[in-house]
Formats: C-alpha cells, sequence, structure tokens
C-alpha cells in the first residue's frame, strides 16, 4: 500500500486488490486523521475511485447524488480522460453514503469547480503508475511509453500491454508526486469537451426502478403523513380509532415532533409535528387519510395573510430603513443635482421548488439500526438531524443514495427524510414515506418572496450615477430568512459612484430555503429590470447601456471583462439592434453572475391581443471557464434553466390564514412544450478553471422576457407573477 | 374481479375498483415506469395506454381498465430498443428523468396515428406532459428522430415481423397494446 498527499484536503493511496487488480482511492484527510486518532487506520476509505481488475475492467465510482445534472457521467469524465480510457469501456457504479466519499453533495453548481483539480490528478495518477509497472515489466524507460484505450504502449518494440494485466504490479509502484505529476494537454482530450450520454438515460426510457419513489424493501408498510397547515402548528388529537379501523390501515398515530422551535432562520427545522397513518398501500393509508379529522394546535401563525404582509412592507417603505448594508458617496446629493431620477416598487413572492417527484423516503430500523433510501442533495445532514432526533450513533445510519426526481434545491433538506426514519422507528418495519404533491407544494422550504424598492439616476450623459435599494424581506433583527438574505455587494455596486443598499426585516411563520441560483433566480429580475428602467430614461439602447456600466467598475467581486465578453455575444447572436422587428414584437436582454458563472441572455418577445406573450426565441452566451465538459449535457441543462425560468415568471404561492393557498400545478404552473421557444446556447471558453451549470443560466431570462414585453408594449413589469399586470404565455 | 391485460399478460384485480391503476400497477404489479407527479392528471408523468389510447393512470380507476389492454413504458420493449426509446437514448432527453416515462407514452401514442407529425402535431399531443427540468425541445426532437427512424424501418426490407405492417407507424405502437 503507498500513498501520497494531493492536496490540503485529500491523499492518494493505492491498493492492491484480491484477483490481481488495483484500487486507486482519494483519501479525505480529515477523515484519516479522525480515523487515526481512533486508531483505526486500516479501515479508512476512499472518497471516490478507480479500480482496475485483472480483466481489464475499470469501475469508477461516482460519489455525488444525481437529480438530473448528470454529475455522475461528469466527475468519472474527469477520472477516465487523465486515466487514457475509453468512455465505453468504463463501468460507473453509483456510491451509497459513506464518509468514505468524502463530501457527497449536490448544489451550488459546485460539483465541477470543487472536482475538477481532484478527480483528474487521480486519473492521471494511476496512469502513471501504469505506466511505470509496464515500463519496469520491459526493462524500458517510463519516457518511451505512452497511453491509448486502456493500454500502455512502447512503440518502440511495438509492445502493449492492458490495463488489467498490469494491475497488480501498478499497485506495488511509488505514488508520484502529484505536483509534479504531468496532466493531459486540453487540445489532447478525448473524452473532457465531448457529449456522453447519461449513465442512467437508458434505464429512465425503459422506466426501469431507479427513483427514491420506486424503492422496495420485502415486508415494506407505507406512510403518509399530514401536517398541520399553519406553519408550527401541532396535532392536539385525531380520529386515530376511526382511522385504524379503515382497510389496509395497520398504524395510526400523532407525532410529537422534535422541531428546532422559534427559528425559522435554520432551513431544516427538524423533525415536524403531525398524524402519521401506515397501511399495507400507499393508496389505502391516503383512502384513511382522507377520513382523517384533528384538532390542531395551529399556533400563532394561524392569522398569517399575504395581503397583509404587502400592506405592511409598504408601510415600512415609507420609513427609514433598519439597516444600511452598503453606502458609497451619496445618491441624496445626486438626486439634488438635477440628474433624472427613476423610481421603481418591485415586488415577487414565495414560489416552491415543485420537482415532478413528491418528497419520499423509504427507512427500515432494525435492530439498532437504520438503513434509509433517499434522494437528498444533502445526505451527511440528513444523517446528523436523523440521529439527533432519533438518538441513533451515526455510524449505525446508512443511507443509499437513490436518484431523485428533479432537486432545484427542494432535496437540500431532510424533514422527509426525518419523518420516514421516524415513523419506521416507531412501528418497528420498513415503510416508505410518500407525500402527495399537496404535501410537497404546501410543505416546502419556499423561495422567498420580497420588496425592493429602487430609485436611481441618470446624469445629462445617460451615465448611471446613483443606485438606491431597500430591500424589505423577512427575518429578525439582523438576522433573514434562509435564503432571504441580500448584501451590500449587489451588482450594480462598485459600478455606481453613488449607491445605497438598505434592508428592512419582517417576521414570518414560514419554512423558506434556497431554489435553484437561490437569491440570483429572483435578485436578477429586479435589478436587471431597473437597469433597464434607466437605460430608457438615458435614452440608451439597453445592451449599450450595460456595457457602459460595466466598463466603469471598480476592483474585487465579478470580473467585468467576463460579463462584457457574455454581452457582446448574446447581442452578435441575436442580431440584437439589427433586425427590424414587427410592431408589438421586441427584444430584452437580461445578465447576471452567480455560482461563479456568467451568463447573459436575450429574448424575443411578441406580445398578442389580450396580453399574450410569445417568445419566439431565446439566445443565451455564458462564460463558465475553459471546458465545456460535457456539451450535450451543458445545452440541455442551459435550455431547462430558461424553461425554469419563465416558469417562474408565472408561479406564486401565497397566505390565508396562515395556510398554503395553492395545492397543485394548475395553481402553480409550469412552461408547457407549446410554450417554449427556441433557445440557442453559445459558451465563450475563456481561460478560468471550469465551474458549473446548474445554477447561472436560469437568473438573466427572467429580466430578459420583461425587458422585451416593456419595449413591445411600454409596459414594466413591476410585479411577479406577471399575471398579476394581466399578461401570460400564449 | 376485474380482468385486464397488462402489457400482454392477463390479470385478475379483486381490490377496490376505484383505486386508481397508478397503484395497482406500480405496487401491485411492482410496474414503476409511471411516475406519480400531481394525482390530478395535470402532469402527465402516470401516462399509459388504455387499448392503444393514452390515460393518465393516476385518476383513472382500475374499474374503467375493466378488458382493457394496458400498456406501460415496460412494454415498449424489454432492451430498450423500440424506436421511440432509442430516439431518446441518442439525443440523450433525459435531465432528472422523472417525466420521461409519461412523455414516450404520449410520443408513441402519437406517431401511432401521426407517423410525421408536424412541431405543431408535437406540442398539441404533448402538452399534457409537463417536464419540470424544462427538456421539451429534446422530447420534441426525438418524436421527430423516432418517425424517422421507423419509417426507414418500414422502407427496408422486412426482417422483423414488425416492420411486415401495412400501416405506417404501426411499430411504434407497442407489443401487445390495442384491442385484444
Ligand atoms: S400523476 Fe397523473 S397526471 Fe400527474
Ligand atoms: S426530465 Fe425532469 S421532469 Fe422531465
Amino acid at each position: 500500500m503507498t500513498k501520497t498527499n494531493l492536496n490540503r484536503r485529500s491523499f492518494l493511496q493505492v491498493t492492491a486488490l484480491a484477483g490481481g487488480g488495483v484500487l486507486f482511492g482519494l483519501y479525505p484527510k480529515a477523515a484519516a486523521l479522525a480515523q487515526g486518532a481512533r486508531g483505526a487506520q486500516a479501515s479508512l476509505q476512499p472518497s471516490s475511485f478507480i479500480s482496475i481488475a485483472s480483466n481489464g475492467l475499470v469501475t469508477i465510482t461516482a460519489k455525488n447524488p444525481e437529480t438530473g445534472q448528470h454529475a455522475r457521467n461528469m466527475l468519472p469524465m474527469m477520472i477516465a480522460e487523465e486515466l487514457d480510457v475509453e468512455w465505453k469501456d468504463i463501468k460507473i457504479v453509483r456510491a451509497d453514503l459513506d464518509a468514505k466519499y468524502g463530501s457527497q453533495f449536490s448544489g451550488g453548481s459546485t460539483a465541477t469547480p470543487g472536482n475538477w483539480e481532484p478527480m483528474r490528478q487521480i486519473g492521471g495518477a494511476a496512469r502513471h503508475m501504469l505506466i511505470a509497472a509496464a515500463a519496469q515489466t520491459w526493462g524500458v524507460a517510463e519516457s518511451e511509453c505512452s497511453t491509448a484505450s486502456g493500454r500502455v504502449i512502447h512503440k518502440a518494440s511495438n509492445r502493449s500491454l492492458g490495463y488489467g494485466e498490469l494491475a497488480s504490479k501498478a499497485a506495488t509502484m511509488p505514488v508520484p508526486d502529484l505536483k509534479s505529476l504531468k496532466l493531459k494537454d486540453p487540445k489532447d482530450y478525448k473524452i473532457i469537451g465531448k457529449t456522453t450520454i447519461g449513465a442512467e438515460t437508458k434505464d429512465v426510457v425503459m422506466g426501469k426502478p431507479i427513483f427514491g419513489i420506486d424503492v422496495t424493501v420485502p415486508g415494506m408498510l407505507y406512510a403518509t403523513f399530514q401536517k398541520c397547515p399553519v406553519y408550527g402548528g401541532k396535532a392536539v388529537s385525531a380520529n386515530l380509532d376511526a382511522i385504524k379501523a379503515m382497510k389496509g390501515v395497520k398504524h395510526a398515530f400523532i407525532v410529537e415532533g422534535q422541531p428546532i422551535t422559534g427559528n425559522f432562520m435554520t432551513s431544516d427545522p427538524g423533525l415536524e409535528p403531525g398524524v402519521a397513518i401506515v397501511a399495507d398501500s400507499w393508496w389505502a393509508a391516503q383512502s384513511a387519510r382522507e377520513k382523517l379529522e384533528v384538532k390542531w394546535d395551529e399556533g400563532k401563525w394561524a392569522t398569517q395573510n399575504s395581503v397583509d404582509i404587502a400592506k405592511k412592507a409598504d408601510e415600512i417603505s415609507k420609513q427609514p430603513a433598519a439597516r444600511t448594508l452598503r453606502k458609497d458617496g451619496d445618491v441624496e446629493a445626486v438626486y439634488k443635482s438635477g440628474a433624472k431620477v427613476v423610481e421603481g416598487a418591485y415586488i415577487y413572492p414565495f414560489i416552491s421548488h415543485a420537482p415532478l417527484e413528491p418528497q419520499n423516503c423509504t427507512a427500515h430500523f432494525q435492530d439498532g439500526k437504520m438503513e434509509i433510501w433517499a434522494t437528498s442533495q444533502t445526505p451527511q445532514n440528513g444523517r446528523g438531524m436523523v440521529s439527533r432526533i432519533l438518538g441513533i450513533p451515526e455510524n449505525n445510519i446508512t443511507i443509499h443514495l437513490v436518484r431523485g426526481g428533479g432537486g432545484f434545491g427542494r432535496r437540500l433538506n431532510n424533514d422527509y427524510m426525518c419523518e420516514a426514519a421516524w415513523i419506521s422507528k416507531t412501528v418497528g418495519a420498513p415503510v416508505k414515506l410518500l407525500w402527495t404533491r399537496e404535501d410537497d407544494m404546501q410543505h416546502d422550504y419556499f423561495r422567498p418572496g420580497g420588496f425592493q424598492y429602487l430609485k436611481g439616476a441618470v446624469d445629462s450623459n445617460g451615465k448611471l450615477v446613483a443606485w438606491q435599494d431597500h430591500f424589505i424581506g423577512y427575518g429578525d433583527g439582523e438576522r433573514f430568512t434562509a435564503s432571504g438574505n441580500i448584501d451590500g455587494g449587489e451588482f450594480p455596486a462598485r459600478f455606481v459612484p453613488n449607491f445605497l443598499m438598505q434592508s428592512s426585516v419582517m417576521p414570518l411563520g414560514l419554512k423558506t430555503g434556497a431554489l435553484r441560483a437561490p437569491r440570483s433566480n429572483v435578485y436578477a429580475w429586479v435589478f436587471q429590470s431597473f437597469i433597464d428602467e434607466l437605460a430608457h430614461a438615458a435614452g440608451k439602447d439597453p445592451v449599450q447601456f450595460r456595457l457602459d456600466l460595466l466598463s466603469s467598475g471598480t476592483p474585487g467581486g465579478m470580473n467585468a471583462e467576463r460579463m462584457i465578453g457574455v454581452v457582446k455575444l448574446v447581442a452578435e447572436k441575436s442580431g440584437w439592434g439589427q433586425r427590424k422587428l414587427p410592431k408589438g414584437t421586441a427584444m430584452g436582454i437580461g445578465f447576471h453572475f452567480s455560482h461563479q458563472g456568467y451568463f447573459a441572455q436575450v429574448a424575443e418577445v411578441t406580445v398578442l391581443a389580450n396580453k399574450k406573450i410569445k417568445v419566439n426565441k431565446v439566445w443565451s452566451a455564458g462564460d463558465i471557464g475553459s471546458q465545456i465538459i460535457n456539451p450535450g449535457a451543458a445545452e440541455n441543462q442551459t435550455q431547462g434553466a430558461v424553461v425554469d425560468g419563465m416558469s417562474e415568471l408565472l408561479q406564486e404561492i401565497s397566505l390565508k390564514n396562515g395556510r398554503v393557498v395553492q395545492s397543485n400545478y394548475h395553481q402553480h404552473p409550469m412552461l408547457k412544450m407549446s410554450q417554449t421557444p427556441p433557445i440557442e446556447v453559445h459558451f465563450i471558453k475563456s481561460n478560468n478553471s471550469p465551474t458549473g451549470l446548474g445554477e447561472p443560466a436560469l437568473p438573466p431570462i427572467l429580466p430578459a422576457v420583461c425587458n422585451a414585453i416593456f419595449t413591445a408594449t411600454g409596459e414594466r413589469i413591476r410585479t411577479l407573477p406577471i399575471t398579476k399586470q394581466g399578461f401570460s404565455f400564449a | 374481479m376485474i380482468k385486464l391485460k397488462v402489457n400482454g399478460v392477463n390479470r385478475q384485480f379483486d381490490g377496490d375498483p376505484e383505486m386508481p391503476l397508478l397503484w395497482y400497477l406500480r405496487d401491485d404489479l411492482d410496474l414503476k415506469g409511471a411516475k406519480f407527479g400531481c394525482g390530478m392528471g395535470l402532469c402527465g408523468a402516470c401516462t399509459v395506454h388504455l387499448n392503444g389510447k393514452t390515460v393518465r393512470a393516476c385518476s383513472t380507476p382500475v374499474s374503467a381498465a375493466a378488458n382493457a389492454a394496458i400498456t406501460t413504458v415496460e412494454g415498449l420493449s424489454s432492451d430498450g430498443t423500440h424506436p421511440v426509446q432509442v430516439a431518446w437514448q441518442e439525443l440523450d432527453v433525459p435531465q432528472c428523468g422523472y417525466c420521461q416515462a409519461g412523455q414516450i407514452m404520449s410520443a408513441c401514442a402519437l406517431l401511432a396515428k401521426n407517423p410525421k407529425p408536424t412541431d405543431a402535431d408535437i406540442d398539441t399531443a404533448m402538452n399534457g406532459n409537463l417536464c419540470r427540468c424544462g427538456t421539451y425541445l429534446r422530447v420534441r426532437a426525438a418524436i421527430h428522430k423516432a418517425a424517422e427512424l421507423t419509417a426507414s424501418n418500414t422502407t427496408k426490407p422486412a426482417t422483423k415481423p414488425v416492420a411486415k405492417t401495412s400501416r405506417a407507424g404501426a411499430n411504434l405502437l407497442p407489443r401487445n397494446s390495442g384491442k385484444k
């Protein structure tokens, strides 16, 4: 066994496998230290690995959860490239949650930037050791050897050996110094930058049982869980005896819950109270639930209404803001100087993640051990919560990572996991908990709504000289509700000499959380719409106004050059200002920087009778670094982000008497095929390390569409959903 | 007692006749292809064929399938080689994949009656199938691709029994669908 340091966080260890294979494992250093302290070094497991069997089969373990971003392809692609094997010859296996894999997390567009170096290094190191093994076998210099398609080649003597044949010897070679390890020149890439088909695409099209909802365990029962429709409410009593007498019902009981009370700033509130019904089929449990009568203690939020919240925000907007987050120059002085002043109140609602697969989880408690099958994007957090709430040590909890039918941030939370685990432990049997769509929509961690009161000014040259935002959101004192925060650095901070960002918060009895491109998904709409207002006030072309603005920044944060690049590219590709458009048709632009990605999008929109909107076409330009690792998947992600963003223009979650009003897709719509425009996807390959794509392609489309509507109609959309102002998609 | 045929296999059901077909397929027959998305006929994730026509299994009681032939995505092929499945793989349509069985079943039903659909035909036929991940452009392209694959199959000499049919697009009908 040999090992070497890889970087600050991990080291590489190589182990001979029984039967002549070799295992290259990447080990988390933190875990190694912890293990070392307990003197159990031998049981340490790799954080991700390649194994090469003596028959040449290369297996790569994909450690991250998959909810549709093709992460399960991408990480193995990086490894396979540097290992120099054919993509078709490798087998990808799914990892369970295990400390040995280090961080297993899907979210924040982190998979690419976090793995780009280590995944290529582990592949490159393995290749190096296979070369060393071959060179020693043949008695030639390593430098005379090359690799191709899973073989080491000695050209001079026309000899070659397959990786499988070299595996056992490779295990005895010294591990190379990774700092001096030469990785491939990108121009030689055969896998990175070429489209690969999703590892599970075939299973998907065949209807194979690969999703969370498909899990079955022998002897499994089915559960439904009714929570109080008002946040924080508790079940006092229920007609449990009547429910238990119903066909198929095995158990019905009240769950007290272990909420992390009074802390709505945390997105994971622990185990919420409710009533569980467990039956021999889900339909039986659900049918019984329709007869369930619960007396709730609705708690203190039972009078919460969206209309009152909006009134309160309006009142607050007339008072001085509670906090100042950033102040540059003096906006007031500019307003008095005779500059052209524009004001606008931007209002946006809570919205739901609504992934197509409702939350579900299967749990099996037996002999003090908990086994869980979950679609969580953060299985480590889930295990921690289950451990705390049920009092089971973490090492007695196994979590199988099952494909999720969409995540969008919803599966960053583990409420359903706590519920399933609790119910299984209570009834002493394996249980599949499945929420209805209504449960999913009404007990979400909503994208926070908010109110932003903007004021800005352009001088006589049409230059943006003042920008002021009073952000009114939710929270307590200096704290914002989860994913409802704002800071002073939001664009156009640093690009406008007189800048004032202030905030006030209101209390809220509702869970909130991260939705795909959290904060950005709606702040881009606010900022890029208001920039458009100022561009029109200045009498400038909206693209030119943005380019001028981007050229006036001071250093720090976003790289303005990269943003200028994508704005110019999208203007060029869309023929901005070059085509004569018929009356009622116009183009709009938006750009946004988030999750290290630079995106600009243009929408061409026709407004028909009755304010029906047809989006004719969308152009997207992005800069996420030097490589688009899987171009086909990148195009799919980007188009999906545009569709998702357009859907968000239609969505709203509102509150009445403490309850979420919307319950299913008819009240929280998403775009349909007939409403989906052609979406042209372009990337700039810049000289920067590759970054993620799951999120940053979404935010610009919202303002791009609304800005086009303004140009076409003269009506500015300052309230979402667009239906509030009478607009809808044709 | 309800008798029906599912993917060519005769079945008998003596449970609650009001139970939606979806739960019979998924939980009794262990055919997990059809998915639960909304339970209200709003999303199309549960789409299956009843005598060759699409139905939303979440809101179709088992009683409505009495004496009918049901086809689920599992009934299209045993190896993913149905032309629609092939097209879907070639274009790598899925993101999360959850809606795709429903999309595929709607696509098959469309192609069976309209072997060369236009974009507008496709939009009309597919508008009830929502995709939360927004793969619509690829779904549409894959339907065109499947139409091409099928057309080129049927013009070739009949090597497979399925190509012997005179009805264009008939090999897009899954095995065992249609009235029996
Ligand atoms: S689950 Fe049947 S239409 Fe949505
Ligand atoms: S691929 Fe995710 S819902 Fe369609």
